[in-house]
């Protein structure tokens, strides 16, 4: 296969009332086995799909929240959270969930995933990309 | 150029399908090719051969179809989100012990990996949704 791609799968809305930010999920799963240059963005409610203590049991909802985490294994490792979504919001980066990979370049240490940016630096990273992918 | 289509929506709730379809055919008619036309999410739902709208509006899946056949596209419905909406070829319908299957003529149904396959081998993708 010819050169990696760059990837950004783009993450615009809230985890639960539609389905978009869970198939989106089930496309950066079957992606990671492709061996691109991957990254993940949350803007606007998109933000909500990383907050930490989800709960769905009340609203009988399948909670994938767990999947975030288990994706620095598929080297996918790199989510950026645009900061100000966030505070729109009335979020900070520690309302997210710890979302970690292991750096085999540096003994395997456990390094955070999430990179927070502004609006001006998303739009910077959009434009970079080979392939961009909004859900 | 080669472009990757992606359409994320179902026909008539929203624009999405009619856009791609147009943007498609405009596409072709300029002398583009066309690596592949992905349905996802409701888009998925553009593939059913069971959709009867008033004989005075526009039928978007034989569009698609007649498209598809006028130029030897690849129309690709996700699996996994067909399965979900009730979008089944005969193969899957038998698999899952259903009694009918609805995918329109033209359309074949797979995995995600085409999807991400069309990204990497197309000069571009875009992508039509909400």
């Amino acid at each position: 296969m010819a050169q990696k791609k760059k990837f950004l799968y783009v993450n615009r809305k809230a985890p639960y009332g539609t389905i978009y930010a869970l198939e989106a999920l089930e496309v950066v799963l079957i992606g990671a086995a492709f061996e691109q240059d991957v990254s993940l963005a949350f803007l606007d409610d998109g933000v909500f799909q990383l907050m930490a203590g989800q709960d769905t049991a009340a609203a009988s909802m399948k909670n994938f929240s767990r999947t975030f985490k288990a994706l620095g294994d598929y080297d996918v490792r790199k989510f950026y959270v645009e900061r100000e979504s966030l505070a729109e919001r009335g979020l900070t980066v520690e309302d997210l969930m710890p979302i970690t990979y292991e750096d085999e370049a540096e003994d395997y240490a456990e390094k955070p995933s999430i990179i927070p940016v502004s609006r001006a630096e998303m739009a910077a990273l959009i434009a970079q990309q080979d392939v961009v992918l909004s859900f | 150029m080669q472009l990757a289509i992606v359409v994320n929506e179902g026909p008539y709730t929203h624009q999405a399908s009619d856009t791609a379809y147009h943007f498609t055919k405009a596409a072709l008619e300029k002398g583009h090719g066309i690596t592949r036309v992905f349905f996802y999410h409701d888009g998925v739902n553009n593939g059913t051969r069971l959709t009867v709208p008033p004989q005075d509006d526009r039928n978007l899946q034989k569009l698609w179809s007649e498209l598809g056949e006028k130029h030897g596209l690849d129309l690709v419905v996700c699996i996994a989100a067909a399965q979900r909406r009730g979008i089944l070829d005969a193969d899957e319908a038998r698999r899952h012990g259903k009694d009918a299957s609805n995918l329109a003529p033209g359309f074949r149904i797979s995995g995600l990996g085409q999807l991400i396959e069309a990204g990497i081998e197309a000069d571009r993708l875009v992508v039509f949704g909400d």
